[in-house]
């Protein structure tokens, strides 16, 4: 199980999903935007792999790209977006969400700068071969309560789309 | 002097080449920065919604990568139920966009101002 | 020389697959494989489609390229490559190029995990049957950005009916599934798995195929599988979407040339891979038929011979047809073409009999023999069923099959823990 050329497969995989990142918030046409997700989505799946996390890396590839994004690109199908492309693609206050944003990054920085102590860097020897079975294990066992409260909400969030995109109320 | 120099580059290559869960979390902050960026200066409501999803991706992985530091899969059931929950989120989401675009015939949230003073 | 032989004799006797043992070579060398005999049975299933529809609609089918129409694919493949690409003006050009990419890279990358023999999977991940579901579900994917980025009416209808029949059918296909997980599960630790290999592994532990197990209900969960994976897949009598007669092609009207053949390409790949998912849960994967009622040497080596068997008779068809063949000087080089294709395959059948061989072969041979088994009755079902229009389906879908995925997946469950409970208090 020992990991192959990791650092390159890091470096390949984070630069893939930035690039993904940077084209899903600049990009005009909105169907180009949901590729760009759809990659950086399949990219951290391929990440997810890489920290020994193989059930939720399963998950992200059904669930996220295989139905979230379906979700989207329907809907940007529906809405028209030739109207839409020929505006101005960034709002007025954009310089104040910037400078929102680098604080935000400063503040980031701060806290890893300071505060690498606080993680160890030892590496836990966590078997891949079983990663479902325990996942499964926390899901039916200590988080059972969180599981039928999740399926609860996707009853609820069922109901509200249709009520939300029926024609007449 | 030079072997003062030469060590300090060493030592930047191997922080570089090990990956520790530093290098996991700021991946994460960088895609959190990105999703705030496009949630902030976007007109279009779609790519509002999905830089919501960037966001929501980049709490994940922060999740993924401390379970993979301390051992146990807590991070990733809690992941697991991060991404149901974005999963939701967007039906519904998308599902106020057509009922808006319905009455509006715009994706642009600037024009959602009828409670405007 | 020497150090090349012992090192693939060494390859050839370990016990995992090269995934599992971290051996970039030996992975490259069966995903070369792989990709070569997905390619010759896409060829073949081409060619397969034509002659047996043609059979059973009392026709004869392709019989001039070659003898007997076997030169047909080839001819039609040349075609596909020569033919001018056409793009509409107003399409997304980026789009426009990139659907059929995602859709063959969604069908050829599930080969992954596909487990031809105990060590015969180019890796076995842990979460192998999840990881095929997700990834055959990314096709939808691609169709949606085909049918958008062809700009015109057509395309777009046929794409949003097509992903709405497939994310519908999905569903059905994930329940039916989780049942044949649950069986893995019947086992002294009372922990089932995922992974491809370990599904067929605990078919061969509780000594029953999985479709006979708990009968009724082993069979009918593979049952509505099979419904699903034919509309997963776009294919009669689930093929409104891109029937001729319908919506002119549906969402690959636009795509001409090479571009079409990506399609056509992923289409039979998925096919083969849904096949493969429904041989390897419920239909033992590689396991030869009757292991324990029929067991012992001599059962054995009878079984053994049945890849080289196959192969002879397939050569004795091609013989008794070329006697058959006019005897007319201009079908010379037909009659010529047909004894040399079934020397060949009675050559390859001839080396199947050598032990060496035949042991390493069996496993893949009674896997491709399934897999063939349901190419078949996707070509039946086309020659035999009348379309469903588009609201059937989707009735038969959500209506249909997701009530009788849930009453099976409860029924199962409750049936498994009673077994557990009374078996093994």
């Amino acid at each position: 199980m020992a990991p192959v050329a990791t650092p390159f497969f890091f470096y390949l995989l984070s630069a893939i999903m930035l690039i993904g990142g940077i084209a899903v918030i600049t990009r005009k046409n909105p169907v180009h935007s949901a590729l760009a997700l759809i990659v950086t989505l399949l990219a951290q799946a391929s990440i997810y792999l890489m920290l020994y996390a193989p059930f939720v890396a399963g998950v992200q590839i059904i669930l996220y790209a295989g139905g979230i994004m379906v979700l989207f690109l329907f809907v940007i199908m529906l809405v028209s977006i030739e109207r839409s492309m020929k505006e101005r693609q960034f709002n007025s206050q954009w310089v104040v969400g910037m400078i929102a944003a680098t604080a935000l990054g400063g503040l980031f920085i701060a806290v890893y700068t300071k505060g690498t102590s606080i993680f160890p860097d030892h590496a836990l020897s966590v078997v891949e071969d079983n990663n479902t079975q325990e996942v499964a294990k926390m899901l039916y066992g200590q988080y059972m309560f969180a599981f039928e409260i999740a399926s609860l909400l996707l009853l609820v969030a069922i109901i509200g789309a249709v009520v939300m995109a029926k024609k007449r109320i | 002097m030079l072997a003062a120099h030469n060590s300090g580059l060493v030592a930047d290559m191997e922080t570089m080449l090990h990956i520790t869960t530093l290098h996991y979390l700021v991946l994460g902050a960088a895609l959190f920065l990105l999703g705030v960026i496009g949630v902030l200066t976007r007109r279009n409501v779609v790519i509002v919604l999905m830089s919501i999803e960037l966001i929501l991706n980049a709490v994940n992985l922060n999740l993924v990568a401390f379970s993979r530091l301390w051992g146990g899969v807590h991070g990733q059931v809690f992941a697991i139920f991060v991404i149901t929950d974005a999963a939701a989120e967007a039906a519904v989401g998308l599902g106020i966009l057509i009922a808006f675009f319905r009455n509006k015939e715009t994706v642009n949230i600037d024009e959602v101002n009828l409670l405007k003073w | 020389m020497g150090a090349i032989i012992q090192y693939v004799q060494s390859y050839l006797s370990s016990d995992k697959t090269p995934g599992a043992a971290g051996n970039m070579f030996w992975a490259l060398v069966y995903i070369m494989l792989v990709f070569g005999g997905l390619s010759v049975a896409v060829i073949a299933m081409n060619w397969l489609e034509r002659k047996i529809l043609a059979h059973m609609q009392v026709r004869l089918g392709p019989m001039r390229v070659g003898p007997h129409g076997l030169l047909q694919p080839i001819a039609d493949a040349i075609k596909l490559l020569l033919k001018e690409d056409i793009m509409p003006a107003e399409a997304d050009g980026f789009v426009f190029w990139m659907a059929p990419l995602i859709v063959v890279l969604a069908a050829f990358t599930v080969f992954v995990v596909v487990p031809f023999g105990p060590t015969h999977a180019i890796t076995d991940m842990n979460i192998g049957i999840l990881f095929m579901l997700g990834v055959s579900s990314l096709s939808v994917l691609g169709i949606v950005m085909a049918g958008w980025a062809s700009n015109s009416h057509y395309p777009l209808i046929g794409a949003l009916r097509s992903s709405a029949q497939m994310v519908s059918y999905e569903v059905a296909m994930g329940l039916a599934v989780v049942s044949a997980i649950l069986m893995t599960s019947l086992n002294a630790e009372g922990t089932g798995t995922l992974s491809m290999i370990g599904i067929v592994k605990a078919q061969l532990a509780q000594h029953e195929w999985f479709i006979f197990k708990f009968f009724p209900l082993g069979l009918v969960a593979f049952f509505i599988f099979a419904v699903a994976m034919v509309a997963e897949t776009n294919r009669a009598p689930f093929d409104l979407a891109e029937a001729e007669s319908e919506l002119t092609a549906g969402f690959h009207t636009e795509y001409s040339g090479f571009r079409w053949s990506l399609f056509f390409l992923a289409e039979y790949s998925a096919m083969i891979a849904v096949s493969s998912i429904a041989v390897t849960l419920w239909l033992g994967g590689w396991l030869r038929p009757f292991p324990n009622m029929l067991s012992g040497t001599p059962w054995d080596q009878i079984f053994s011979l049945s890849p080289g068997v196959t192969f002879l008779f397939f050569a004795a068809i091609c013989f008794y047809n070329t006697v058959r063949m006019p005897k007319h000087p201009l079908f010379r080089i037909q009659t010529i073409g047909l004894a040399g294709f079934g020397v060949v395959l009675g050559l390859i059948g001839l080396v199947l009999f050598v032990p060496a061989v035949s042991g390493r072969v069996q496993d893949i041979f009674w896997f491709s023999a399934k897999v063939a088994g349901f190419m078949y009755m996707y070509i039946w079902y086309r020659g035999t069923f009348p379309r469903y229009r588009f609201d059937q389906l989707m009735q038969m879908g959500w209506k249909v099959l997701l009530p009788m995925g849930l009453g099976v997946l409860i029924l199962t469950a409750s049936v498994a823990l009673l077994q557990q409970k009374l078996w093994h208090p």
